[in-house]
C-alpha cells in the first residue's frame, strides 16, 4: 500500500482548515465575555469564507485521496460550496434570533461549523466508513443543537426522541454496512462498484443488507416511513437551529444517496430502485395530506420537507445521469426554498413570541406587504408553481421519472402535489385575505430583511434563468 | 409591413413591468398608482394595435415571431408568435383591460395600487399565454396566471370570497399538472418543446387517447365543461366586477384556445375517436346549464351559468368538424364549425365582460346582487337600462349583435353533421333568450320595486364611457364580422388539415 502522499492533503485542505478553525473558534470563545461574543460570530463567517475559498481552489477533476477514502470531484466541490453559502445564510439570519434569547453563545456556531465539517465529509466520502464518519459528526452536532436552548423542556424532548432515534438508525446503517462488507469484502465504494455486476441485484446477502442501508439513509432524509422524528425535532428546536436542520444537511443526504446508491450499487439498481419508489411515493403522499391538518407553521414545514424529500427521492430512484442531475437541482433549490421560509418565521418573531404558528401571519399583506410577496413567492416555489424555482425543479425529477417509463409514478406525483398546494396556499390566504393579528411586527434589522428579500426574490429569479445552475450541475455530474 | 419592434414582447412585458411599478407605488399614492395603470394598460393597448395593422391574412404561418434560447438543457425557446387563433384573443386581452382599469377606478378602495398592479400582471401573463409558441413556456406562463387570480378573487372579492379562490385555483391547479405530464412525455420523444415538433410528432392511438384526456382535464377546467364546471359561479359571484370581466372574456378562453392549439392539432386522432365525450358534454352545457340559469336569483350566477352554457357553443364548435367529416367528408363544414367557435368566443368575451360590466353598476349603487332587490331601473336610470337591454340581446343571441355569428356558425356546422345535435344546440335560442330576457324583466322594466331603486344615479361619464365603447364592438362585429373572420380563416384551414391527417 502506498504510503499517503502529500497530494491527499491538499485535497483535503478545506477540511482540515474547517477543523482548525472550528477548533481554534472553541478556544477563542472560551475567552471571549459575553458582550464581545460577536468575535465568535464574524471568526466564524470568515472560517466559512475561507473554506468556499479553499473549496474552489482545489485542482478540477476527480482525485482520489488517503487510499480511496476521500473523493474530491465535481460533485463534492459543488455540494460543498452550496453547503458554505447555506450556513453563512444561516448565521446570518440567527444572529438577532439568537441576541434577543441569551442564546447568544459560541456553541451555536462551533456545533454548526462541527455539522458542516460532517457534511464535507460525507460530500467527499470514497467508503462506506468515511460516510459513517461523517454521518456521525453531523448527526451528534445536530443533536447538540437542538437542545441548545438549555431551558426549554421541548427542546430537550426533541433532541432526546432525535437522538435516540438517530441513534438506532445509525446502528441500522452500520448494520447494513457490515453485511455488504460480508458480501463484497470491501467498504470501498470504488471497489465496490466493480465487484458487483447486474446480477448481484439478485443475491440475497447483498439485498438483506441493502435494506438495512436503505432504512438508514431513509431515516437521514425524513422519507415515509421513517420520518416520524422530523416534526417533533423541527417543531421543538430553537426556530434558529430549525433553519439549519432544515437546509444544510439535506445536501449531505443527498450525496449519501449518491455516493451509496449510485456509484457504489449503481449495478444494482434494479434492486434499490423499488424500495425507493415505496419511499418516495408514501413521503410524497403522508407529507402532502398530514401537512393539511396542521397549525403550527414548523410542522407544517417540516411536512413539506417530507413531501419534498420525496421528490428528491424520485430524480435518484430514475438511476440515470438525468435523474441524479434532477435531483440534486432539486435539493440545491429545496435548501434555498427552505432557508426563506425558515427565516420568513424568524423574521416575524422576537422575544417572547416565536411566530411559528399559522394565525401568527395573519394579515401580513397589510402591514408589510412587502415581506407578504416575499412569502408569498416563497410558498408557491415550494408548490410547485412557475415561473418560480420549485416548479423547474418539480419539472425535471418528473421528466426523469417518465423517461425510464414510470409514468404512473409521476401522475401520482403531481396529483399528490396539488394536496400540497392547498396548505401552501392556505398561509397565502391567511396572510393576503385574513384581518392582522395582534401584535404583528417586523423589528429585524435591515441586514436581515435585505438577505431575506434576496432570498425570496432568489426563488423567481432563479426560476425564469436556471440555465446557469442547470449547467454547473451537468458540469459536475456528466 | 415588417416591423424590427419586439411587438409581442412589449404586449407581454409592459404590463407586467407595469404592474410591479404600480405596486411599488404603493396604497398611499393610490392616485399616481391609478393614472400609472391607466397609462399602462393604454399603452398596451396601443401596442398591440399593429400587432392587427400588421398581419397577413394570407398565410397560417405564424407572424411577429421572436425567437432566443431560454432553457437550453431542456430544448425550451423564448419562442413567441401570432397566428389567426391567438391575434383575436391577444386584442380582446388589450382591450379589456383598458376597460377594467377603468371600470375599478373610484370603486376600489381597498388596496387600490395592488388591484390594477393584480390586473396589469395578469394581463402580460395572458397575452404571452396566447402568443407562446413553446409548450413549456406557455404553461409557465398558464401556471403563473393562478397566482394574481388567487389573490385579486381572494382580496377584493364577496363574502365568501376565500372559498371560491381556493376553489378556483385547486380546479385549475390540478387539471394543469396532469397536461404537464402529457408535455414532458411528448418532450421527451420529440426532443423539444416548440409546439410545430409537438405537430408533427407521430403517436398511437393509445398515446393519443392519454394525452387528449390530460388536455382535456386542463382544458374543460379552464372553459368550463359540465361536470367541472362548479368553481365558475363560485368564482364569478365572489370576484369583484373586474376579476369578473377577466375571468369571463379572457380566462375561459384558455380552455377553447387550448382545445385549438393543443388537443386537436397534436391529438387528432384520438380527438376524433372521442369527439361524442366532448360534443355530449358540451349539449349537456348548452341545455341543462341553461336551465340552470333559469333557476338563478343571484344577476353574476346567472350570468356565469349563461357563460357556461356559450363556452359549451365553443367546445361544441371545436369537436363538431370530425361529425361532419364522418357525415358528410366536407372539410369545409369543419371549418364552419371552427369559426364559430372563434367567433364565439370573441363575442361571449365582449357580452359577458359588458354584462357583468352592467352588473358592477348595480352593485356599486346597492350592494347587492340579488334580482329580486331591483325592478324597474329603467325608470330611474333610463340610459343603463337601454345599455343592459343591448348587452341582454347580444347574450340571447339577437341577429345584429356579435352573439347571432357566433351561435349561428356553430348551429349550422351541426346541421351537416346531425339533426338533433343541431336542434339540441338550438334550444340555446329559447333557452337563452328566456333566462336573459326574465333577468331583464325583473330588474330592468316593470314599476319601481322599492325606495332603493328609485334613489338610483344614472350612470356616470366614465361607466357611459366603457359601456359605449363595448357596444360599439358588439354591435359592429354583429353587422360586419368579416374583419375577424378573414383574420383567422388560413389559420383554421390549416388547423383543419392538421385534424385530418391521422398521427397514429
Amino acid at each position: 500500500m502506498n504510503p499517503v502522499s502529500a497530494m491527499d492533503f491538499v485535497l483535503a485542505r478545506p477540511e482540515i482548515f474547517l477543523l482548525a478553525a472550528t477548533c481554534l473558534i472553541l478556544v477563542v470563545d472560551l475567552f471571549v465575555i459575553d458582550r464581545d461574543r460577536q468575535v465568535s460570530y464574524l471568526l466564524s463567517l470568515v472560517a466559512l469564507a475561507l473554506t468556499a475559498w479553499l473549496v474552489s481552489d482545489t485542482p478540477a477533476g476527480r482525485h482520489v485521496a488517503f487510499h480511496g477514502m476521500f473523493v474530491a470531484d465535481g460533485v463534492s466541490r459543488l455540494l460543498k460550496l452550496v453547503t458554505c453559502g447555506t450556513v453563512a445564510a444561516v448565521f446570518l439570519y440567527s444572529r438577532d434570533y439568537l441576541i434577543q434569547r441569551g442564546l447568544f453563545r459560541g456553541e451555536y456556531f462551533v456545533l454548526a461549523l462541527f455539522a458542516t465539517l460532517g457534511i464535507f465529509v460525507m460530500t467527499s466520502a470514497g467508503s462506506l466508513l468515511t460516510m459513517y464518519l461523517g454521518i456521525e459528526l453531523l448527526a451528534l452536532s445536530q443533536y447538540a443543537l437542538v437542545a441548545f436552548d438549555r431551558d426549554s423542556s421541548v427542546a430537550a424532548e426533541s433532541a432526546m426522541k432525535y437522538f435516540v432515534l438517530g441513534a438506532i438508525a445509525s446502528g441500522l446503517l452500520l448494520y447494513g454496512i457490515s453485511i455488504i462488507y460480508g458480501v463484497t469484502g470491501t467498504f470501498d465504494l470504488a471497489q465496490l462498484a466493480n465487484r458487483l455486476d447486474a446480477s448481484s441485484a439478485n443475491n440475497i446477502g447483498l439485498l438483506f443488507g441493502l435494506a438495512f442501508l436503505m432504512a438508514g439513509i431513509a431515516f437521514k432524509f425524513g422519507a415515509v416511513p421513517f420520518h416520524m422524528w422530523i416534526p417533533d425535532v423541527y417543531h421543538g428546536a430553537p426556530t434558529s437551529v430549525t433553519l439549519f436542520l432544515g437546509a444544510a444537511p439535506k445536501l449531505a443526504y443527498f450525496a449519501l444517496a449518491l455516493r451509496v446508491l449510485a456509484e457504489g450499487l449503481g449495478s444494482a439498481v434494479a434492486a434499490w430502485q423499488d424500495m425507493l419508489i415505496v419511499l418516495a411515493t408514501l413521503s410524497i403522499a403522508v407529507g402532502n395530506v398530514v401537512a393539511v391538518a396542521q397549525t403550527n407553521l414548523k410542522r407544517m414545514l417540516a411536512y413539506s420537507t417530507i413531501s419534498n424529500v420525496g421528490f428528491i427521492l424520485l430524480g435518484i430512484l430514475a438511476g440515470t445521469p438525468f435523474g441524479y442531475r434532477a435531483a440534486l437541482f432539486y435539493t440545491i433549490t429545496y435548501v434555498v426554498m427552505a432557508l426563506g421560509s425558515f427565516a420568513m418565521i424568524i423574521l416575524l418573531s422576537r422575544k417572547g413570541f416565536e411566530a411559528d404558528r399559522i394565525d401568527d401571519f395573519r394579515g401580513l399583506a397589510q402591514q408589510h406587504p412587502w415581506f407578504a410577496w416575499m412569502m408569498l413567492f416563497l410558498m408557491v416555489s415550494t408548490a410547485g408553481v412557475p415561473p418560480f424555482v420549485g416548479f423547474f425543479a418539480k419539472l425535471y425529477v418528473i421528466q426523469a421519472v417518465l423517461d425510464v417509463g414510470l409514468t404512473w409514478l409521476a401522475v401520482a406525483a403531481v396529483v399528490f402535489s396539488v394536496i400540497g398546494a392547498f396548505y401552501y396556499l392556505r398561509l397565502v390566504k391567511v396572510m393576503f385575505f385574513d384581518p392582522p393579528a395582534e401584535g404583528i411586527a417586523v423589528s429585524a434589522g435591515a441586514g436581515l430583511r435585505l438577505l431575506l428579500s434576496l432570498n425570496a426574490l432568489a426563488v423567481l429569479v432563479l426560476g425564469i434563468f436556471n440555465g446557469a445552475l442547470v449547467e454547473a450541475i451537468a458540469r459536475v455530474l456528466p | 409591413m415588417q416591423t424590427h419592434w419586439p411587438l409581442l414582447s412589449i404586449v407581454t412585458w409592459l404590463p407586467i413591468a407595469g404592474g410591479v411599478v404600480v405596486m411599488l407605488v404603493g396604497d398611499a399614492r393610490a392616485a399616481i398608482g391609478r393614472w400609472l395603470a391607466l397609462g399602462v394598460a393604454i399603452a398596451t393597448f396601443v401596442a398591440s394595435l399593429p400587432l392587427y395593422a400588421g398581419f397577413d391574412t394570407t398565410t397560417a404561418a405564424l407572424q411577429f415571431v421572436e425567437r432566443v434560447p431560454w432553457l437550453t438543457s431542456l430544448h425550451s425557446d423564448y419562442y413567441l408568435g401570432v397566428d389567426g387563433i391567438s391575434l383575436p384573443l391577444i386584442l380582446l386581452t388589450t382591450f379589456s383591460t383598458v376597460l377594467v382599469v377603468i371600470a375599478g377606478w373610484t370603486v376600489i378602495e381597498k388596496r387600490p395600487s395592488q388591484y390594477f398592479a393584480a390586473f396589469l400582471i395578469m394581463e402580460g401573463l395572458m397575452v404571452g399565454v396566447f402568443a407562446a409558441a413553446d409548450a413549456l413556456l406557455f404553461y409557465v406562463l398558464w401556471e403563473a396566471m393562478l397566482v394574481p387570480m388567487f389573490i385579486i378573487i381572494g382580496v377584493w372579492g364577496g363574502a365568501r370570497r376565500v372559498y371560491a379562490t381556493v376553489k378556483f385555483f385547486l380546479y385549475t391547479f390540478l387539471g394543469s399538472v396532469l397536461m404537464l405530464v402529457a408535455l414532458i412525455y411528448m418532450y421527451l420523444k420529440a426532443g423539444s418543446y416548440e409546439l410545430g415538433a409537438f405537430y408533427r410528432l407521430p403517436l398511437s392511438l393509445r398515446e393519443q387517447t392519454l394525452i387528449f384526456l390530460a388536455f382535456l382535464a386542463a382544458f374543460a377546467v379552464k372553459v368550463p365543461m359540465v361536470p367541472v364546471h362548479t368553481w365558475l359561479p363560485d368564482a364569478h359571484v365572489e370576484a369583484p366586477t373586474g376579476g369578473s370581466v377577466i375571468l369571463a372574456a379572457i380566462m375561459l378562453k384558455m380552455g377553447g384556445y387550448g382545445f385549438l392549439r393543443f388537443s386537436l392539432p397534436i391529438t387528432p386522432d384520438a380527438s376524433r375517436e372521442l369527439d361524442w365525450l366532448v360534443i355530449g358534454l358540451s349539449l349537456v352545457a348548452v341545455v341543462y346549464i341553461g336551465l340552470v340559469a333559469l333557476a338563478q336569483r343571484d344577476m353574476k350566477k346567472l350570468i356565469a351559468y349563461s357563460s357556461i352554457a356559450h363556452m359549451g357553443f365553443v367546445t361544441l364548435g371545436c369537436f363538431i368538424g370530425y361529425e361532419i367529416v364522418a357525415a358528410t367528408g366536407s372539410l369545409q363544414g369543419a371549418t364552419l364549425g371552427l369559426s364559430g367557435a372563434m367567433v364565439e368566443m370573441i363575442s361571449h368575451g365582449l357580452i359577458s365582460g359588458a354584462l357583468f360590466l352592467c352588473v358592477g353598476v348595480l352593485y356599486d349603487r346597492l350592494h347587492t346582487r340579488e334580482i329580486s332587490a331591483y325592478g324597474g331601473v329603467i325608470n330611474t336610470m333610463p340610459v343603463f337600462g337601454a345599455f343592459m337591454v343591448l348587452f341582454a340581446m347580444a347574450n340571447a343571441g339577437l341577429p345584429g349583435t356579435s352573439g347571432f355569428i357566433g351561435e349561428f356558425l356553430v348551429i349550422l356546422a351541426s346541421f351537416r353533421a346531425n339533426f338533433w345535435y343541431a336542434f339540441l344546440a338550438a334550444t340555446t335560442l329559447v333557452l337563452g333568450a328566456a333566462y336573459t330576457l326574465w333577468l331583464v324583466k325583473r330588474v330592468v322594466f316593470g314599476e319601481v320595486a322599492n325606495d332603493a331603486v328609485a334613489s338610483l344615479k344614472d350612470l356616470n361619464g366614465r361607466e357611459l364611457i366603457v359601456l359605449g365603447i363595448l357596444a360599439i364592438a358588439v354591435l359592429a362585429l354583429g353587422v360586419y364580422p368579416k374583419p375577424l373572420t378573414d383574420v383567422m380563416e388560413p389559420t383554421l384551414q390549416n388547423l383543419v388539415q392538421l385534424m385530418s391527417v391521422s398521427k397514429a
